[in-house]
C-alpha cells in the first residue's frame, strides 16, 4: 500500500471567454514511505501547481489525494489546516522563505509549537538544539538572524524548520538551484542523510536532471500538466521511452570525461 | 597578438566595511573567434572582471587599482569614457543573465534593437529597421517584421534572450561578453540559446568571453577555461585538458562535488568551510583553509601564488600545497 496516492488529480484554472488552463491534468502517482520521487519538467509544466494541490493549498478540480489511507480532498477546511503539518515544503530561495525579523530560535520555536503548542523552557531549547545539530548548524548561532548566514546555512535553517513539525511528507521545490556548486553538494548530502535516518518521504522538484538522477529513487517527467514518463531513475536516464524525456535529456549540457 | 589582452587587473571596492578586493590581479587573453570561459562561485570576481573591461563598475565605491586591457591599440581601462562609448556596444557587446531587466519594458523592441545601429553606424530609421528585422530573423524569431513592434513583456524568457543576442551582435562586434546568459532559462531553452550563440559565432567570427558558475555549460561551450577563486585565476587550461587533468586543489574539489559525476546515493564530496571574505586582506594561498585534497600545510603562507605555465597551455597557481 503506497504512502501517498495521487489519483487522476486535476487542477484547472478558469479563464474568461476561453478554455480553462489545465495546469495539472489527470496526474496519478504512488509514493512509498521512505522514497524520494523526483519531479522534473520545464517552467509552466505544472510541477508547482501539482505540489500545491497535493498540499491542499489549491483545491483540485477533480481527483483524489490519499495520504496514509486518509483521503485529504474530502476533508473540511479546518481539518485540512490541521493536516497540513504533515506536509512541509522547502523552497528554492532561502533568502525569501525565512522571516528576516526572526532569529533561528524563534523560527524553529514557532515551527515546533505548531505540533506541540505547550513546548517551552528547557524542553524547547533541547528540541531546537537537536534540530540544529541534525541539519549541521552550530547552536551558538541560535540568536542570529537570517541575514547573518550564508545561502547554504540559510537553506539548512529552512530544512530544520521543515523537519520541526515531524512531517510525513516533504516537498522540496528546487532546493539547491540557487546555491553554488560546492554548497549544493553539502545540502544534497544532508537531504540524503535525513531521508535515510528519519525514513522521510520526499517529492524533489527540479529542472536539473543530473541532480534529480543523483538523489531520487524514481523520476516522474511532467509535460503540459501530465506525467509523460515515470521510472526508476537510472533506468529512465539510460533508457528514456517518451520523446519529451529524450529531448530533455539531450538538452542537458554534458561534462567532458574526467580522469 | 591576441585580440584582447588583460594584464594584472585589480578592481577593488572601497566600502565602509573596508576594501573589498573583488578582482585581485587577473590576467588572461582572448584570440579572434575563440571562446574563453570564466567559471567560479558567487563572489569569486568573474562578473566584476568583465564589468571592469567595459567601464561598468560604479566609481566610487569601485576603483580599478591597476592593470591594462589592450584591445587593438586601446587600453580599455585607461582610455576615457568617450573612447569607451565608441567601443562598448559596437566592437565589444555584452549580454546579461536576466533578459527582462536588461531590456527596457517601456520601449518597443524596434526602438531598442535599432539604437546601436543609429548610434554607432549612423543609419537612418528606415535602414536600421530593415537591418534589425533581418537580425531578429537570424536568431530564430518567427515573423520578425511583426514581432519587432512588440514590447519585451510580450516575449517569453528564451525569446527575450534571443532578442538580446540579436541586439548584441547587430553591429558585428569583435568580442561578445556573455554573463551567465542561460542561468535564468530552462534546460531545453538553454540548449537552444547556447547553440544559437555558437552558430552566430561561427558565422560572424566573434570572440566570446563566457561567464558562468555551471561547469557543465562551460565544458560544452568553451575552448579555454579560467577557474576563478577569491579574485584570482587559480587554473587555466583547454576545456578537455582541464576536465581530464585538473591540477589545482580547488578545481579538483569542484569536479568532485558535482552530482552528475557520481552514482546514485554515493556521498558527494563537499568542500569544507566557506569562500574567504575578500574584504579582509588575504596573505598567502586563498584556498589554504579549505584545501583537503592537496596538502594545506604546504600552501604558501605569505604571498599569493602566481599563475605559472606548466606546458601545453595549462596554467596553474604555483602553490605547492594546492598542487600536491
Amino acid at each position: 500500500m503506497p504512502y501517498l496516492q495521487i489519483i487522476d488529480l486535476k487542477t484547472h484554472f478558469p479563464v474568461k471567454n476561453a478554455d480553462p488552463i489545465k495546469a495539472v491534468d489527470g496526474v496519478s502517482l504512488d509514493i512509498h514511505q521512505g522514497e524520494i520521487l523526483g519531479l522534473v519538467g520545464e517552467s509552466g509544466c505544472g510541477k508547482s501547481t501539482l505540489s500545491r494541490t497535493v498540499m491542499q493549498l489549491i483545491a483540485p478540480t477533480g481527483g483524489q489525494v490519499i495520504l496514509n489511507g486518509e483521503e485529504l480532498t474530502s476533508l473540511s477546511a479546518s481539518e485540512v489546516r490541521h493536516r497540513r503539518l504533515d506536509f512541509q515544503m522547502i523552497f528554492q530561495d532561502p533568502y525569501a522563505s525565512l522571516n528576516p525579523r526572526m532569529t533561528v530560535f524563534s523560527t524553529l520555536a514557532e515551527a515546533l509549537r505548531t505540533r506541540q503548542p505547550k513546548l517551552a523552557g528547557s524542553d524547547l531549547n533541547h528540541a531546537i538544539a537537536e534540530l540544529m545539530e541534525r541539519v549541521g548548524l552550530d547552536w551558538r548561532y541560535i540568536r542570529n538572524y537570517p541575514h547573518e548566514f550564508s545561502g547554504g546555512q540559510r537553506q539548512r535553517i529552512a530544512i530544520a524548520r521543515a523537519l520541526a513539525p515531524q512531517p510525513k511528507l516533504i516537498i522540496a521545490d528546487e532546493p539547491v538551484s540557487a546555491l553554488d556548486v560546492s554548497i549544493q553538494s553539502q545540502i544534497l548530502n544532508l537531504l540524503n542523510g535525513l531521508v535515510a535516518e528519519l525514513n522521510l518521504t520526499m517529492i524533489f522538484i527540479s529542472h536539473d536532471l543530473s541532480v534529480v538522477r543523483y538523489i531520487a529513487d524514481r523520476i516522474a517527467v511532467m509535460h503540459f500538466g501530465k506525467i509523460v514518463e515515470l521510472g526508476e531513475s537510472e533506468q529512465l536516464m539510460k533508457n528514456p521511452r517518451h520523446g519529451y524525456t529524450r529531448e530533455l535529456l539531450a538538452s542537458i549540457p554534458k561534462i567532458r570525461d574526467t580522469a | 597578438m591576441p585580440l584582447l589582452e588583460v594584464t594584472d587587473l585589480k578592481t577593488h571596492f572601497h566600502t565602509r566595511n573596508g576594501i573589498v578586493r573583488a578582482v585581485d590581479g587577473v590576467s588572461f587573453s582572448l584570440e579572434k573567434g575563440q571562446t574563453v570561459g570564466i567559471v567560479g562561485e558567487s563572489g569569486s570576481g568573474k562578473s566584476v572582471t568583465c564589468y571592469s573591461l567595459l567601464g561598468l563598475i560604479p566609481m566610487p565605491p569601485g576603483k580599478i587599482e591597476s592593470g591594462s586591457a589592450i584591445f587593438g591599440s586601446t587600453d580599455l581601462l585607461n582610455c576615457g569614457e568617450k573612447k569607451l562609448c565608441q567601443i562598448r556596444g559596437k566592437r565589444i557587446s555584452m549580454i546579461f543573465q536576466d533578459p527582462m531587466t536588461s531590456l527596457n519594458p517601456y520601449l518597443r523592441i524596434a526602438t531598442q534593437i535599432t539604437e546601436p545601429l543609429r548610434l554607432h553606424m549612423g543609419m537612418d530609421r528606415k535602414r536600421a529597421l530593415k537591418h534589425a528585422i533581418r537580425a531578429l530573423g537570424e536568431v530564430g524569431i518567427a515573423e520578425p517584421e511583426k514581432r519587432i513592434q512588440m514590447y519585451p513583456h510580450e516575449f517569453s524568457g528564451g525569446m527575450r534572450q534571443r532578442v538580446m543576442i540579436a541586439m548584441a551582435l547587430i553591429t558585428n562586434p569583435e568580442i561578445l561578453i556573455a554573463d551567465e546568459p542561460t542561468t535564468a532559462l530552462d534546460v531545453t531553452i538553454q540548449k537552444q540559446i547556447l547553440d544559437l550563440i555558437k552558430e552566430r559565432q561561427r558565422e560572424l567570427g566573434t570572440a566570446v568571453l563566457f561567464i558562468t558558475h555551471d561547469l557543465a555549460v562551460i565544458s560544452e561551450v568553451c575552448d579555454e577555461i579560467n577557474v576563478m577563486y577569491a579574485g584570482n585565476i587559480v587554473e587555466r587550461a583547454g576545456a578537455e585538458e582541464l576536465f581530464k587533468n585538473p591540477r589545482h586543489a580547488y578545481t579538483r574539489a569542484l569536479l568532485k562535488s558535482i552530482p552528475a559525476l557520481h552514482a546514485k546515493g554515493e556521498e558527494l564530496y563537499t568542500i569544507p568551510g566557506l569562500p574567504p571574505d575578500v574584504s579582509q586582506p588575504i596573505n598567502g594561498c586563498a584556498f589554504r583553509p579549505r584545501n583537503e585534497l592537496g596538502d594545506s600545510a604546504k600552501c604558501l603562507p605569505n604571498h599569493r601564488p602566481v599563475l605559472k605555465d606548466t606546458g601545453a597551455g595549462h596554467w596553474v597557481q604555483d602553490c605547492p600545497g594546492c598542487l600536491a
